[in-house]
């Protein structure tokens, strides 16, 4: 207590000081003893309370309904007293959850990861960026050995927490399939039951799956849902949308999918995304996709990994620095 | 960019007209309203889009839940007037096979 006695001393001679000369520098010392109070954690009332005794001490004649109405303010300002406490203790839990989730994204991090295959064949770059700690988009590779590489690029509807859950319970399935049975239409619909069984019923995901064959250089794939994927032909300088429809994973128990195949030409690319690229959007103004194209075609010239971080860049510029959506951009370029 | 929800109520229809941008933090609201009236046995649930110029996939699953609890308690949902650019989002998702969306009165953006 000793040290509010000092502060109701000071602050006794801060109002005396005020009140006799209105200098504005006896305000700012107020407001450092706000601010220090502040530290202490005094509640608003008992400043009020300081106030009222300071008074008494400086004017003890003070009439009295100047004290009843100081008292009378005293009781007001209670529940803001209460307010403040209440305040106090939800900044230490929101600090805490905060720290929760920081070891939840990180844990993230590393159930998800994947490594992007180094081949001669076929080069890629791939970039997830998420728009806040977690990330709701996912993509994943998976290399069988044999010539065939698999790709899968997905998108949690809902954010956060419950969709970063979504995505590593959609991963663990995936790793649980047999490396047999990579057909993109397949995997599409095993994921579907999967995720209509398990996940709330507020949950949905949408996927697309790309089975690339190094034999034949053929791109076969199925979508459920999933932005339209592109495919970008050097020679003519060209992009054409690699579309296939498909429901959304976890909409209806019954759902198939289609698989569709794409020969790829040496030099040409295919490029896989998510929405938080096609729905970028600079203030007000929604970015058209012939935007999208015309950036990631002016970075088409360099190595594959260079185009995706350079298209994310620019796009991240253009949105002042602040993501909407995650942002998950896969490209692969046939060398061979 | 916020969104008024507005519903009128004409015999077995509810009338959901919609103004504004659904997303992330508009979406909760509009589930609260439209998930209630989907679970009227009979009714018919009409939303008018209108003047809705942005939807993210937030609201795409509102209109999914919304769906799925028809099923259950049999109403119908029906979804008018959409711009393209927010129909596009219901396309892409497949969500146009199975959905009853009238899109003959498609605006631009």
């Amino acid at each position: 207590m000793s040290t509010l006695k000092l502060d109701l001393e000071n602050y006794k001679e801060l109002l005396q000081e005020y009140i006799r000369t209105k200098d504005e520098q006896a305000l700012y010392q107020a407001e450092q003893f706000s601010k220090q109070s502040m530290q202490h954690k005094i509640s608003p009332d008992e400043i009020i309370n300081v106030h009222i005794q300071s008074l008494e001490e400086i004017y003890p004649e003070m009439p009295e309904y100047i004290q009843s109405s100081m008292n009378f303010l005293l009781e007001t300002m209670i529940s803001y007293g209460l307010a403040y406490q209440e305040h106090q203790s939800l900044r230490e839990k929101q600090l805490e959850l905060k720290s929760e989730i920081s070891v939840a994204a990180n844990m993230q991090k590393t159930l998800l990861s994947t490594v992007k295959p180094e081949l001669e064949e076929v080069e890629i770059g791939a970039l997830s960026v998420p728009a806040k700690q977690m990330n709701g988009d996912y993509h994943h590779f998976v290399y069988d050995g044999k010539g065939n590489l698999g790709i899968a690029i997905a998108d949690v509807i809902g954010k956060g927490v419950p969709a970063a859950l979504c995505m590593s319970m959609i991963k663990y399935s995936m790793d649980s399939f047999p490396e047999m049975r990579m057909d993109p239409d397949v995997i599409l619909g095993s994921l579907n039951r999967v995720v209509e069984r398990n996940v709330d019923s507020s949950m949905f995901v949408t996927m697309f799956y790309g089975l690339y064959n190094f034999e034949d250089h053929t791109f076969s794939y199925s979508s459920a849902g999933h932005e339209p994927c592109f495919y970008y032909r050097q020679d003519q300088d060209e992009f054409e949308e690699i579309d296939a429809p498909g429901l959304i994973l976890g909409v209806s128990s019954e759902s198939t999918y289609v698989r569709y195949e794409k020969k790829v030409e040496k030099g040409d690319l295919v490029i896989l995304l998510t929405d938080g690229v096609t729905e970028c959007r600079q203030g007000e103004r929604f970015i058209e996709q012939e935007e999208v194209l015309k950036v990631i075609k002016s970075f088409a010239h360099l190595p594959a990994q260079e185009i995706v971080e350079n298209v994310y860049r620019y796009f991240e510029r253009l949105q002042d620095f602040q993501l909407r959506d995650d942002f998950t951009l896969i490209v692969l370029r046939r060398n061979v | 960019m916020n969104l008024t929800i507005d519903v009128s109520n004409k015999e077995n229809v509810a009338y959901v007209t919609l103004a504004g941008e659904v997303d992330a933090f508009t979406a909760p609201k509009l589930k609260d309203t439209l998930l209630p009236l989907t679970r009227e046995e009979g009714q018919t649930v009409e939303v008018d889009f209108q003047d809705v110029s942005y939807m993210d996939s937030t609201g795409l699953g509102v209109f999914i839940s919304a769906l799925k609890s028809t099923k259950e308690h049999n109403s119908e949902m029906k979804l008018v007037q959409m711009q393209d650019r927010v129909y596009r989002l219901f396309k892409i998702t497949g969500l146009t096979e199975i959905m009853n969306i009238d899109s003959t009165v498609r605006g631009g953006m």
